[in-house]
């Protein structure tokens, strides 16, 4: 047999060997995939699908007298039972939210309280990231790690820290005073104020926008700034035409990952906000740990829950209409 | 005047000197190429024409104006990058732009041009494909678009050609003689592929370790090497050492051992007593039956060490008498015969008066 058709047979051979492989491959990949994917689907539908059913629920009951639901059947005898109690489904609850403007506003300041924290923190955490995405390796890393560094220590002491910093007593509160005093302004207090409110969601979420930030900027290829620079692009040019619409994944991921946490937050509210300063993380909270209310609550995580998927969806729509799904 | 004059410029990174007393002069419209192995400091002297680098010493003139105060996004030089640098964001079309946009040119007439640079390279109907849908050849054709449409008095090209195919890198080569010819835009071309830079270039300027060795014609360079480096750099050649008899203008006559004596062409600034080797280019070699032109100089006999069968040209690989290698090409001219000698059959070797050349050490 000659040199050549010796080497066309087993050529042949390594063919067939190599689709035989590509068909087990494709086998044990599905496999493989179930039991990567399996464990956290199983665990995302008992705890979170399952119990938002359980929401959707109550949110179509009555309050129980004490608190908690009422019985979705009156008993049939009864001497503890009191009058004015219902029981069965009603729609009373989503009557009483949409009745009263009040919970509207509330719904509205939170989402601008959102949308504040999270343009500070994109404008505080951009010239980070990039600085950090620019440094040498070995200080990228160590920069990263003071970045997250806070989160080692606990989320409530960290806020009671701002409380201190914030109160009358402190030293910026002084040196504040002291100059609006030389100004000819009153006194402020900065602490329980909605001002406080903002430094305390914009300190507690600024990681997160750094985080995703850096990861994007950080992918960059340094050529294109380059190429940019050697077609004529100043440095205010390259950012706006380069840098800026390729890191805007990370700015979308960045402000999903404000926003949303920000809407629901009650502890920062409640801790360094004062009376007025309710947002509907506390009204939620308040329904089920205080008043009691749990259909009500259910109410209003069920709106808060739409109100971010519609945002979520505009912003998708938005990313890909504005950008195109290119840009990595 | 010269468009491009680099004069002594020195660029040292810590110790080590990447480009060391570099002088070279461009004329506007020459397709100019640097070539020289990897790291000989090709890049570093580009990036200093386009200005994302400075020379530690000496100077860059544009048009005979120091370019040391201008920044790269000032200076009329555009630069095509091996990995070709397009903006993933962006459509062929508006990558084609950017150069017009950042000039401030008015909307129809960026329309015009991109359109027109587009037919330029051949890719008219690619407007709206953005780059990670083409393959290498059209994206390196959208990189070149990018880097002319704004006609700028330069285009660097650092080794553009490197990451393609050969097949295709043949056909882009030729596209990029077309190109140059056409537009009439002077390019430096860089590259370290050394049929490459004789193919495409009007000069080149052979680099080794931050030196510039030889600058000239292709053919001057492939004929006439000034030392062994470019010698051996371009081409392929055979060496052995040898000391000058007698140095006539029109011939040298060498001693080469016990080989006896060969006759060279004549040089310049050789004279008796001088010590170097002999290069001969295999493709001048004439081998043969050992009895053929056996009275001639310049022949010898020796045995064939070995043969590499290349398609067109066969290569025999000649021991000599002293223990030499010399190559001989020999084209195959009937079809289906590889080889006219075997291993170990005894053959002549023999070249022209006027073949040899005498280098220096
Ligand atoms: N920014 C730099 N810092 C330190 N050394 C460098 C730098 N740029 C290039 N060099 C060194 O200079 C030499 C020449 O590099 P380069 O110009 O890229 O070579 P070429 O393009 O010919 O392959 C190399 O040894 C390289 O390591
Ligand atoms: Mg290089």
């Amino acid at each position: 047999m000659t040199k050549k058709a010796e080497q066309g047979r087993t050529e042949g051979r390594a063919e067939e060997r190599a689709e035989v492989g590509i068909k087990e491959r494709t086998a044990r990949q599905r496999m493989a995939k179930f039991f990567v994917a399996g464990p956290p689907l199983v665990f995302l539908t008992v705890f979170f699908v399952v119990p938002s059913l359980i929401m959707i629920a109550t949110s179509f009951r009555f309050p129980g007298e004490f608190g908690g639901l009422a019985p979705i059947a009156a008993p049939v005898v009864s001497a503890h039972v009191s009058q004015g109690l219902e029981y069965g489904f009603t729609l009373e609850a989503y009557q009483f939210f949409f009745s009263d403007i009040l919970y509207a506003k509330i719904f509205l300041k939170s989402f601008a309280v959102a949308a504040a924290t999270t343009l500070i923190c994109l404008v505080m955490a951009y010239p980070l990231a990039l600085l950090i995405s620019r440094s040498k390796k070995h200080l990228r890393n160590l920069m990263v790690l003071l970045v997250v560094l806070p989160f080692a220590s606990n989320f409530l002491i960290r806020i009671y820290a701002w409380m201190i910093i914030l109160g009358p007593e402190s030293g910026l509160s002084y040196f504040i005073n002291a100059v609006l005093g030389a100004l000819g302004i009153t006194p402020i207090t900065l602490l329980f104020s909605p001002f406080a409110v903002l430094v305390g969601m914009v300190y507690v979420h600024l990681p997160f926008m750094v985080l995703p930030l850096y990861t994007n900027l950080e992918k960059h290829d340094p050529a294109l700034l380059d190429a940019a620079q050697d077609l004529g692009a100043t440095r205010w040019q390259r950012f706006w035409r380069v840098t800026w619409p390729l890191s805007l994944p990370g700015v979308f991921s960045g402000a999903a990952l404000v926003f949303i946490p920000v809407l629901g937050m009650f502890a920062v509210p409640d801790i360094l906000g004062g009376t007025g300063d309710i947002l509907i993380g506390n009204l939620i909270k308040d329904q089920f740990l205080g008043t009691r209310d749990w259909p009500f609550g259910s109410v209003l995580a069920i709106m808060l829950t739409l109100a971010v998927l519609a945002i979520a969806g505009l912003a998708a729509w938005f990313a890909r209409s504005a950008v195109g799904q290119r840009a990595t | 005047m010269a468009l491009l004059e680099i004069r002594d410029v020195t660029r040292h990174f810590g110790d080590y000197t990447a480009v060391d007393h570099v002088s070279i002069s461009i004329e506007a419209g020459e397709f100019f190429t640097l070539l020289g192995p990897s790291g000989c400091g090709k890049t570093t002297l580009l990036r200093m024409i386009a200005g994302f680098d400075l020379p530690d010493s000496g100077q860059i003139l544009l048009d005979g104006e120091d370019m040391v105060g201008t920044p790269p996004e000032k200076r009329p030089v555009h630069t095509v990058f091996q990995t070709y640098a397009l903006f993933p964001h962006m459509t062929v079309a508006d990558n084609i732009a950017f150069p017009l946009r950042m000039a401030g040119k008015p909307p129809q007439e960026i329309r015009a041009r991109v359109t027109e640079a587009l037919d330029d390279v051949r890719l008219p109907s690619f407007a709206n494909r953005f780059p990670h849908e083409l393959s290498g050849g059209q994206k390196q054709r959208v990189a070149l678009a990018r880097g002319l449409v704004n006609r700028p008095r330069l285009l660097l090209l650092d080794e553009p050609l490197g990451a393609l195919d050969a097949k295709l890198r043949e056909e882009m080569q030729i596209e990029l003689i077309n190109l140059q010819k056409e537009i009439g835009i002077t390019f430096v071309f860089v590259t370290h592929a050394q049929d490459e830079a004789l193919a495409l270039s009007h000069r080149i300027a052979v680099m080794n370790r931050g030196n510039v060795e030889q600058i000239d014609e292709p053919s001057k360079i492939y004929g006439f090497p000034r030392n062994r480096f470019v010698a051996d750099f371009i081409g392929k050649i055979s060496m052995m050492d040898a000391q000058v008899m007698e140095a006539a203008p029109s011939h040298l006559k060498l001693d080469i051992g016990e080989l006896g004596e060969v006759i060279t062409a004549g040089k310049e600034g050789v004279k008796p007593g001088d010590k170097g080797v002999m290069a001969i280019r295999p493709e001048q070699v004439r081998i043969s039956h050992p009895s053929n032109g056996a009275q001639l100089k310049n022949h010898f006999l020796g045995t064939v060490h070995d043969f590499l069968y290349i398609g067109d040209v066969t290569t025999y690989i000649v021991e000599l008498s002293n223990g030499t290698h010399i190559e001989a090409l020999l084209p195959n001219s009937a079809p289906g015969r590889a080889t006219f000698f075997e291993v170990g059959d005894l053959v002549g070797v023999s070249w022209r008066h006027d073949a040899g050349i005498f280098l220096h050490d």
